[in-house]
């Protein structure tokens, strides 16, 4: 195993161009007039739906509404814990999370241009927990929504947990003649409540 | 599979029999590259983010080494195994290994280009490893024991028609069923099981991080992460040219890799992965399969540079009309036409050719790879090399000879027209085959030369 890495090094070695630096301009801006409007608009478009409410037991309402006698519900937010019958705490093995409903989990930071969210495994706490759940409902902040994605990676440490996604609206494909079909592998619909 | 002996022209014009789907073919990737305008549109700064893709990738080439030793102590240093493959057949080994170590026999799998590469499916058949592509336009051509047709859409090629005869036969859906809704539905329950039920899932790799030692998963359906966070092992396999330095390159890469490929603002999932989750092993198969070859060849180390969009095949008039199977390899399309000889020069020598040389390819291209350049290139290439039929070569020695005398020219040129004036079959016949799809034209009574010497006082 050792004699292919070195024979692929001495290899790259050998013919690799002479060295060319790294751009100074990588990153750039994204004026929007209003940032939060701008979050709302695209994930609209990919599917997603969202809304803007005052606190969190106004999400809780919205969500009792939303999703009226639903079972199997886990939640991440410790404040909102209460609204869950699947408790976490006692799931080892991801396996177990196969039945799970709804999710409910904060983000860290939604981005305006793609309406990408960044959630890590401390919010998610299984990593498996967004993708199996039938439904996701995620919680971000207001002000932690930023225009663009370099600003958003200007904003994260990618390896300060194990795991860590942007997620973009529901799952979805167009692998059958282009038409799109929401509800692939991952959650069949995601619902952003956005605390303003 | 029976494409795979038939060179590019003769495949496309298997292809071009159904007449009706093959327009229907061209107008489909059109319309994915009508999506792929309108995002970039979008993005003011797109012409300046395609600079800056395109200057980080020349740095990639060119420190190659550096950021790839980087990246393995990272991973290591993240408690994932780092593993590095020669070639298709040590890649595939290696996989093996590992299963075998666990004693694994089944394992899903979500795109990656990569393993179709490697023909890793039917090495790990050949073993008695099953293997379930989890990717829904992958699982529809794996149950057809076709090859993907697209790098995106591996399905491209197949009418919801042909995807319910399919699942008709293998997943029990209604006969003659065909809502892509239903279908999806179907493949979604079926999947879910398999998920479930399997220890060892294999991605692939969108981009690795030199810096952090992790590494970026894209995709829309959420196969990659329900397979790989319910696995006990995740092997990533990666060709080494996806390595990148930092992690704040990504933010160049993400806006552009899905927005050039359907149009999307971004995948549904982008997933970094760092670290296993306690009690998995995570690997990583870094692969150079020729890569070192095509870094070492100044016309065509660009190549390299590819972050597998697939924007050049939509975009591509012979692609959109002759459908990704003809192209016999891996990766179709423009770029697969300039990765592929490469790989095997004999087997490949026909897909340069496999283009109008419109450079449609390189202007959508998100990180300013010089396709059309370097398919204008490998011809001659090829031809130097004697991998050019024996039509092609003598027909065009015969016209360099006649082009370079004077006397010669004047000859062949009055007794053509003299020809196609008399006997107009001997050029518009099937045996010529630039004549299948075009007329000569009438031929004047004079030449231009024979008027000029009349007239020229």
């Amino acid at each position: 195993m050792s004699t292919s890495r070195e024979s692929i090094l001495s290899a790259i070695r050998k013919n690799k161009p002479d060295l060319l630096p790294l751009p100074d301009k990588f990153t750039f801006e994204s004026n929007y007039p209003d940032v939060l409007e701008q979050y709302q608009q695209t994930l609209q478009m990919i599917g997603g739906t969202v809304e803007v409410v005052p606190d969190l037991p106004t999400v809780s309402q919205r969500i009792g509404e939303l999703f009226p006698n639903f079972k199997e519900v886990t939640v991440t937010i410790p404040d909102l814990r209460y609204l869950a019958d699947v408790d976490l705490e006692n799931i080892t093995d991801p396996h177990e999370l196969e039945d799970i409903n709804l999710a409910i989990i904060p983000g860290r930071y939604g981005v305006a241009e793609n309406g990408a969210i960044w959630v890590t495994e401390q919010e998610m706490k299984q990593r498996a927990l967004p993708f199996i759940t039938q439904h996701l409902v995620l919680v971000i902040r207001a002000e932690t929504i930023v225009p663009n994605m370099h600003e958003a990676y200007e904003r994260i440490q990618v390896d300060e947990t194990g795991f860590g996604t942007f997620i973009a609206g529901p799952s979805k494909t167009a692998d059958i003649e282009q038409s799109l079909v929401v509800g692939a592998h991952g959650a069949r619909s995601l619902v952003v409540f956005i605390i303003k | 599979m029976s494409q795979h002996t038939l060179d590019h022209a003769a495949a496309s014009e298997v292809f071009n029999r159904d007449e009706p789907r093959v327009d229907w073919h061209d107008e489909t990737l059109w319309w994915v590259r009508q999506k792929r305008d309108r995002a970039s549109k979008g993005i003011p700064e797109w012409e300046d983010l395609r600079e800056a893709a395109s200057r980080i990738k020349h740095h990639v080439l060119s420190n190659m080494d550096v950021l790839l030793e980087t990246f393995e102590r990272n991973a290591q240093n993240n408690g994932v195994t780092v593993h590095w493959a020669a070639n298709a057949q040590e890649h595939n080994e290696i996989i093996h290994s590992l299963l075998a170590k666990k004693g694994i026999d089944r394992m899903i799998k979500s795109k990656s280009m990569l393993t179709e590469e490697c023909h890793l499916n039917d090495f790990l058949r050949s073993k008695g490893i099953e293997v379930i592509d989890t990717d829904l336009g992958e699982r529809i051509v794996q149950l057809r024991q076709e090859p993907p047709s697209h790098i995106v859409l591996p399905a491209i090629h197949l009418k919801k028609s042909d995807v319910g005869d399919t699942f008709h036969e293998h997943l029990g859906t209604e006969k003659g069923a065909t809502d892509p809704q239903y279908l999806t539905e179907a493949a979604r329950q079926h999947l879910r099981e398999t998920f479930l039920t399997r220890r060892a899932a294999l991605t692939g790799v969108n981009f690795a991080i030199a810096e952090t030692g992790g590494f970026v998963v894209c995709t829309n359906e959420g196969n990659a992460d329900m397979g790989a966070h319910l696995s006990e092992i995740h092997i990533a396999s990666m060709g080494f040219e996806k390595i990148i330095p930092k992690a704040e390159h990504l933010g160049v890469f993400l806006r552009l890799l899905t927005r050039s490929a359907t149009g999307q603002p971004v995948t549904a999932y982008s997933s970094h992965f760092h670290r296993p989750r306690p009690g998995q092993e995570m690997h990583i198969v870094i692969v150079d399969n020729g890569r070192s070859t095509q870094l070492g060849r100044e016309d065509f180390r660009n190549s390299l540079k590819c972050i597998r969009c697939g924007a050049c095949m939509n975009t591509c008039p012979v692609y959109r009309r002759s459908g990704g199977h003809s192209y016999h390899n891996a990766v179709a399309g423009p770029i697969g036409s300039i990765l592929a000889p490469n790989l095997d020069m004999r087997k490949n020598a026909d897909l340069p050719f496999a283009s109008t040389l419109c450079g449609s390819c390189s202007n959508v291209c998100p990180v300013k790879i010089d396709i059309h350049d370097q398919l204008y290139k490998w011809r001659q290439v090829l031809a130097k090399e004697g991998y050019v039929g024996g039509m092609k070569k003598t027909s065009l020695q015969l016209a360099a000879k006649v082009l370079a005398s004077p006397t010669l020219f004047k000859l062949s040129f009055n007794t053509a027209r003299a020809v196609l004036r008399m006997a107009p079959w001997a050029a518009n016949n099937p045996l010529n085959a630039w004549s299948i799809h075009r007329e000569l034209p009438d031929a004047p009574k004079e030449s231009f030369r024979q008027w000029y010497e009349k007239n020229r006082k």
